[in-house]
């Protein structure tokens, strides 16, 4: 297989902290890999590395044969990566029509017409449709997204990060915070992504994130602790030390 | 509860496609709105048909200054300079050079659109009091030059001359063609603030991290709002020029840019027609309060203030929001 994002020697410093400290790793085309690790191991501001919204202040990212390390964030979503954010991050003003209309327009020229009207292609329409329909938002289109549940702004993100037809989705703890049966339906809308997408999952409940990815990469203290197939997570003598046990501690 | 008078609040309310849809009641608003405005000159003495052109002129500057403090969250304070140099240049155009004053009109608004992309390069990587304090820096500086540079502008004394041709010499045959124009202009930002590329302004207003991470060049989508505003800044202060006949440092300084700003904050941030209420709420206060005291300055930073304190949404804004909640 080959692989479309290698990270080499990621490091993210802020100040004296090493929030990612030498992370590499390797990602497949289509491969679905799940990042895990203790609160403050640096999982987000790994994905904020690949992303572009923090530069990496050594190491690098390259995306599909490309060098993106010092690329802007819009750059790097050009090229077709796309990510959703682990504290809700959408247009809280804005109906979910136009919400999602900005997300499927970022990649195009439309954005540009100074004049036109307000409306999508009926082809992009449908897209709009079918991305709502996934996330359980059919007929919320009118409803502005500060007065939808949390619930349901989780699922925005998810279907604003989906519209584009991203060739890597980056999913930042999708699930946190949401009730047993919100969290079903995350699952669901992950497991009914094509098949050839890629995704990284960051996810604090192992059991939702262990069934539904090929591999896992394990983070703590910046440091990638271990690499492994889901089966053998929990059975790791390390990953129990640092992330099961703190966990079982703190529940 | 402290609020940032950097980033004022947009009253709009419910903003989805209601806001485009020509509903049956928009209709009939803008028709009689419209019809009211076609009878001012038969109802009216000439005095106040002028102020009603004043209004109309100055409407498409808080209309531009609206489309950056209301629809990308940036409160521009130097639109009087951009406004003011269309009305320097055509001016200086047709009466010190003796051309045509519509091809004055031209040059003056490229010349405004220019300094605004200027401006626009310098403050659009700035947001909240910064960009405030940066756009009123650069609109000194335009002030500066109009006074300083003596042998074009005529320094303190303006330059004088009658830009109006024979034609639209009256009050009302002017009147009507301003009205024409800005039915026409403000046809046009309704369809730019509605437009695709509009709405990717209220997203840079809500979350511009959001919108980089979907593909979008933040600094370029606001370096084009910023000169498209300043070019209808532009275009109202050509036609300033053909209603004033005089222009001197005043026209560009800052209480311009004030006024501008009270008059689309006074109407309601974001609403875009809401500038047309702003513009002629002021500009009555002007000529009713300059006919009492010297102190106008003083009452404008006064209005600043209450409608900062009691109304932050405007007029129109306020207006919305009453209607948003008596439906329920
Ligand atoms: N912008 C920032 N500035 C300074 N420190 C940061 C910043 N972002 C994250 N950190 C720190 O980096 C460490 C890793 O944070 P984060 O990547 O959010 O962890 P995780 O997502 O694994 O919980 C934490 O100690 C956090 O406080
Ligand atoms: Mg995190």
């Amino acid at each position: 297989m080959t692989k479309q994002l290698i990270l080499d020697n990621v490091t993210v410093q802020f100040g004296g902290l090493k929030a990612v400290d030498g992370v590499s790793t390797a990602i497949a085309m289509g491969e679905r890999r799940a990042i895990i690790g203790p609160n403050g191991a640096g999982k987000t501001t790994l994905f904020n590395a690949i992303t572009g919204v923090v530069m990496a202040t050594a190491g690098k990212v390259v995306f599909e044969g490309e060098d993106v390390t010092r690329s802007p964030v819009h750059a790097r979503a050009a090229k077709g990566m796309s990510r959703t954010f682990q504290i809700t991050n959408l247009f809280p003003n804005l109906s979910v029509r136009d919400n999602m209309r900005l997300a499927i327009r970022g990649l195009s020229r439309a954005k540009f017409s100074l004049l036109g009207r307000p409306e999508l292609t009926a082809a992009d329409d449908a897209e709009v449709e079918r991305a709502l329909g996934l996330s359980r938002l059919v007929g919320r289109s009118d409803t502005l997204v500060k007065e939808l549940s949390y619930g349901e702004q989780r699922q925005l993100e998810m279907a604003m990060a989906l519209v584009a037809r991203p060739r890597i989705l980056l999913l930042d703890e999708p699930a946190a915070g949401l009730s047993p049966a919100e969290r079903v339906i995350v699952a669901d809308i992950i497991r009914s992504l094509p098949r050839d997408l890629t995704m990284i999952i960051i996810e604090h409940d192992m059991d939702l994130a262990l069934g539904l990815v090929d591999w896992v990469t394990v983070l703590n203290n910046g440091h990638l602790l271990v690499e492994a197939a889901p089966a053998d997570i929990r059975g790791n003598k390390a990953v129990q030390d640092v992330y099961l046990g703190k966990a079982r501690r703190h529940a | 509860m402290s609020r940032d008078l950097a980033s004022v609040p947009a009253g709009a309310g419910p903003t989805g496609p209601s806001a485009v849809a020509l509903t049956p009641a928009r209709i009939i608003a803008i028709a009689i709105a419209g019809l009211a405005l076609v009878c001012v000159p038969y109802l009216l003495p000439n005095y106040y048909v002028s102020i009603a052109t004043q209004v109309l002129i100055f409407a498409v500057l808080a209309m531009s200054i609206d489309i950056l403090a209301g629809y990308t969250g940036r409160t521009p304070l130097g639109h009087g300079a951009i406004f003011g140099t269309a009305t320097y240049v055509t001016i200086y155009w047709s009466t010190t050079l003796g051309g045509s004053p519509w091809t004055g009109m031209l040059i003056g608004v490229a010349a405004a659109t220019t300094v605004a992309a200027i401006f626009a390069l310098l403050a659009i990587r700035t947001s909240g009091v910064y960009f405030l304090l940066l756009t009123l820096a650069l609109g000194m500086i335009v002030w500066g030059v109009c006074l300083r540079w003596t042998s074009v502008t005529g320094g303190e004394n303006g330059i004088r001359g009658s830009v109006r041709p024979m034609f639209i010499a009256t009050h009302s045959a002017f009147y009507y063609l301003v009205l024409a124009a800005v039915a026409a202009i403000t046809f046009v930002m309704w369809r730019f603030v509605n437009s695709p590329f509009g709405l990717t302004l209220r997203g840079i207003k809500d979350s511009e991290s959001r919108m980089r991470s979907l593909g979008y060049n933040v600094p370029l989508h606001l370096f084009i709002a910023f000169t498209v505003s300043g070019f209808f800044a532009g275009i109202a202060g050509a036609i300033y020029a053909m209603f004033n006949s005089f222009v001197s440092p005043s026209t560009v300084a800052l209480t311009q840019s004030v006024a501008g700003l009270l008059m689309a904050i006074t109407g309601g941030i974001g609403t875009l027609f809401g500038s047309f209420v702003g513009a002629a709420a002021i500009i009555s206060l002007e000529n009713f309060v300059s006919s009492y005291t010297e102190r106008w300055l003083s009452i404008l930073g006064l209005m600043f203030v209450l409608i900062m304190v009691f109304a932050p949404e405007g007029i129109v804004g306020r207006i919305r929001m009453i209607l948003a909640r008596s439906k329920g």
